[in-house]
């Protein structure tokens, strides 16, 4: 009660406005549910729609319907030329890729999940990211990469690691993580729409994760800003600001803690480049405690650059403990069961985090 | 000496079949080296070309229709004739045997003879002359330190590029590796503009931030600087003619030390399971860096590498010979019976890049060689005059004028400003509100448009 009380009066002018949020969250009207596998598969069917140049290609994306159904349809209702199965060739099919967009397509790339992008990061990176600067703007590059990224489940080493700060990393790409399928559906059609080359970063264990979906996202404009944070719960004792799926990790600890009388305010990052440092920067000088919780390792990772520009910005001064990272284990992702949940974060190292950091 | 200048000039025009006979000695000597140039033999090692008498001038008034040699000076105002023969003169085409291709896959390959016109032989030695200038003045600048980095040249290659250029249309589009100043320029891209690039300017093509190996031009997607990189990309490139059904296709290039990546595996895979219209070359000049193509391939016959592609293997340093197979492979592809893959045998003069001397791994006798037998220009030239298709005077003019304009280029490219700081954050994204880069330290922040 206290440190909102504190929050309160930090807030300064901004306190009629802080009291104002403290009413009730009105929900919206009744709305559809949507997987985060349908989601994006109305996003690619509505882009293909849209227009001409949009194509999909990757393995397994036309006739088997997408590995893991996301293309479901597609293939049956565009053909050959728009859904483009192809063989095990990463480094080949994304070059193939990234040259039909140089040469005025819109390809989506579909890459079956990221770990296999690593054949072909060459292509993403030094033939698509940095093609528009080296040309002083002759060349643009207008390609979406997207698949499956991170932990899975009992998938193992090879194929759960994260990609967000690898290519977070490298200027010239924009890299997204929707979380639910309001996310899925509003980025991925603003990544086809952008004209530059776009990581999509999907998760496979939201893939059947139904939410509620607005009215207003299920129209076939519905887009929804790249570099634009979302709040996704309103607090003012700790900001917690996530990606893809430990968003809900974080909603979810935030509801065990409100009981506590900890309110938490939850940020979805929804961009990872170029990150919406201003809305963390916001949410940190109401709250004074950031905690970030990542799926990836801590070591040069998303959290940690969150950290450091919150250390370089004004939102600094104004926290009363070091920021937290709740991130993967430190380790190459282990098989069996009791092993693979505890090498990511779970709902009671989010808690255990937030209260450490809040020193209660 | 007037009289002795008068009888040889004389003796001269009935030789030659002049009415019109040299003014000063200097017209004397330039005629009597025409008489020369034309009535000797062949040299052994030149393709064969179908050799035609001279034919003999039709009776010319005392003006002559040829413009006045500029670095002539006339010995009198009234003076008509010129050393140079008419325009009339000169033989407007001609017909040559070109050196058959080997053939993959491929029952009939290209014609083994081209046909030649005066305009055609005089562009192609305009675009070697140029980029051979242009080249050496590179490795100039280079060794002046007026160009830093990595600079990877072409003389020597020269017929490759003008052979193609002149084989597709400008419709077409083209990739390359990092050998790319030839390609940049037959795509359309002025010398100044090359050279301004290569001394990071800012009337470079891509305005100082690209560089040697990263020039672009509408349908040319570069300047490639990843061994092998731009060949799906290539692929790419001929998916999308394909998808867009504009009968448009993609000339993808490769040198004997990228022929052993995997991705060009990948990429002969997908093109021929999908067709798609694309000319795979691979500019096979004997050596990928420092390593001989014995060295390093298991297998050197490059135009069978695409297995189940067609193939065909080219000499290289004869621009008609590229032409003709390029054209070849041009019409299958536009068939919709593509890819196929082409080696063009040829050499390179320098070294890998203005780093490796390029003597450590061959010897100075085979570049000398080449120089000597095999240069893509000598041949070309020789064509020409043999078939009385050019005078010596009138490409010696060329010669003057393009070094004069790669001499301009070079001037141009050491004065003009570097580019400016508040430039170099630009063009990250496309189409993008403006955004803030930050610099080297968390002060220091830029200003980034697209």
């Amino acid at each position: 009660m206290a440190l909102s009380v504190k929050s309160v009066l930090r807030s300064g002018r901004n306190f009629v406005s802080v009291l104002r949020r403290r009413a009730f969250h009105r929900s919206a009207p009744a709305a559809v549910q949507v997987t985060v596998r349908d989601a994006l598969n109305q996003a690619m069917d509505e882009e293909l729609e849209r227009d001409e140049r949009v194509f999909l290609l990757g393995e397994e994306v036309a006739q088997y319907d997408g590995a893991y159904k996301v293309s479901r349809g597609l293939w049956k209702k565009y053909g050959d030329r728009r859904v483009i199965d192809t063989p095990i060739s990463e480094m080949g099919f994304t070059g193939i890729a990234v040259g039909a967009a140089m040469a005025g397509l819109r390809p989506i790339c579909e890459f079956m999940t990221f770990n296999f992008s690593m054949q072909a990061i060459d292509q993403v990176i030094n033939s698509a990211a940095k093609t528009y600067y080296m040309s002083a703007g002759l060349q643009a590059v207008p390609i979406v990469f997207r698949g499956p990224n991170g932990a899975s489940a009992g998938v193992a080493a090879q194929h759960s690691q994260c990609f967000a700060a690898w290519y977070a990393h490298c200027p010239g790409l924009k890299v997204l993580s929707p979380w639910n399928s309001e996310d899925a559906k509003g980025l991925l059609k603003s990544a086809i729409r952008d004209d530059n080359p776009v990581v999509f970063l999907e998760n496979e264990l939201m893939y059947g994760v139904a939410f509620d979906m607005s009215d207003e996202a299920q129209s076939k404009d519905f887009t929804v800003p790249i570099g634009k944070a979302k709040l996704e719960r309103q607090g003012c004792d700790v900001t917690l600001v996530s990606h893809s799926r430990y968003v809900g990790h974080c909603l979810d600890a935030a509801a065990v803690l409100a009981k506590e009388g900890i309110e938490c305010e939850v940020i979805n990052l929804r961009t990872i480049r170029p990150m919406d440092v201003e809305s963390i920067e916001a949410s940190v000088m109401k709250t004074n405690h950031l905690v970030t919780v990542e799926g990836g390792w801590p070591q040069f990772g998303v959290g940690a650059e969150i950290c450091a520009k919150i250390m370089e910005g004004a939102a600094f001064n104004y926290l009363d403990a070091p920021a937290t990272r709740v991130t993967g284990v430190d380790i190459p992702m282990p098989y069996a069961k009791i092993l693979e949940d505890n090498s990511v974060p779970q709902i009671k190292d989010i808690i255990f985090s937030i209260k450490k950091t809040l020193n209660v | 000496m007037q009289n002795m200048l008068t009888l040889l000039s004389n003796a001269l025009c009935r030789i030659t079949g002049r009415t019109a006979g040299a003014q000063t000695v200097s017209e004397l000597l330039i005629g009597l080296s025409e008489y020369v140039s034309l009535t000797s033999p062949a040299a052994p090692d030149l393709a064969q070309t179908q050799r035609l008498p001279p034919k003999p001038p039709p009776v010319v008034c005392a003006r002559a229709t040829a413009p006045p040699l500029a670095s002539t000076p006339l010995a009198t105002p009234a003076a008509h004739v010129t050393a140079s023969r008419s325009f009339a003169d000169f033989t407007p085409q001609v017909t040559l045997d070109i050196k058959k291709c080997d053939l993959h896959r491929l029952e009939e390959g290209p014609p083994v003879k081209a046909e030649l016109t005066r305009e055609q032989g005089l562009q192609y030695y305009r675009t070697m002359q140029t980029v051979r200038r242009m080249e050496l003045k590179a490795d100039q600048l280079y060794k002046q330190k007026i160009i830093r980095g990595f600079c990877h040249l072409y003389d020597g290659q020269e017929a490759c590029a003008a052979g193609v250029e002149a084989a597709i249309k400008s419709t077409d589009h083209l990739i390359t590796a990092y050998r790319a100043h030839a390609y940049t320029y037959t795509r359309g891209v002025s010398v100044k503009e090359i050279l301004c690039e290569l001394t990071g300017r800012r009337g470079g093509v891509s305005k100082g931030k690209g560089g040697s190996m990263h020039m672009y031009a509408p349908r040319f997607y570069g300047g490639n600087g990843i061994v092998g990189a731009q060949v799906p990309l290539g692929a790419g490139i001929a998916l999308a003619c394909q998808y867009l059904g504009n009968s448009q296709l993609c000339v993808t290039l490769y040198g004997d030390g990228a022929a052993n990546q995997g991705q060009l595996f990948e990429s002969f895979n997908m093109a021929a399971l999908w067709k798609l219209p694309c000319i795979f070359v691979c500019e096979n000049n004997q050596y990928g860096m420092g390593t001989s193509a014995e060295r390093a391939s298991a297998s050197v016959d490059y135009y069978k590498r695409g297995d189940y592609i067609p193939g065909i293997r080219v000499d290289g340093m004869d621009v008609l010979c590229v032409r003709e197979a390029v054209k070849f492979a041009a019409d299958l592809c536009r068939d919709g019976k593509g890819p196929i893959v082409m080696e063009l045998q040829t050499y390179r003069y320098h070294g890998h890049s203005m780093s490796d001397p390029g003597v450590s791994y061959r010897s100075r006798e085979e570049i000398q060689e080449v120089r000597s037998k095999n240069d893509p220009i000598a041949l070309l030239k020789e064509q020409m005059l043999s078939n009385n298709m050019a005078s010596v005077e009138e490409l010696k003019e060329m010669d003057i004028a393009i070094r004069k304009e790669v001499e301009e280029a070079a001037q141009f490219a050491t004065a003009d400003p570097e580019p400016s700081l508040d430039d170099m954050c630009n063009h990250v994204f496309k189409n993008d509100p403006p955004l803030e880069v930050r610099g080297t330290n968390p002060w220091s922040v830029f200003k980034s448009v697209s």
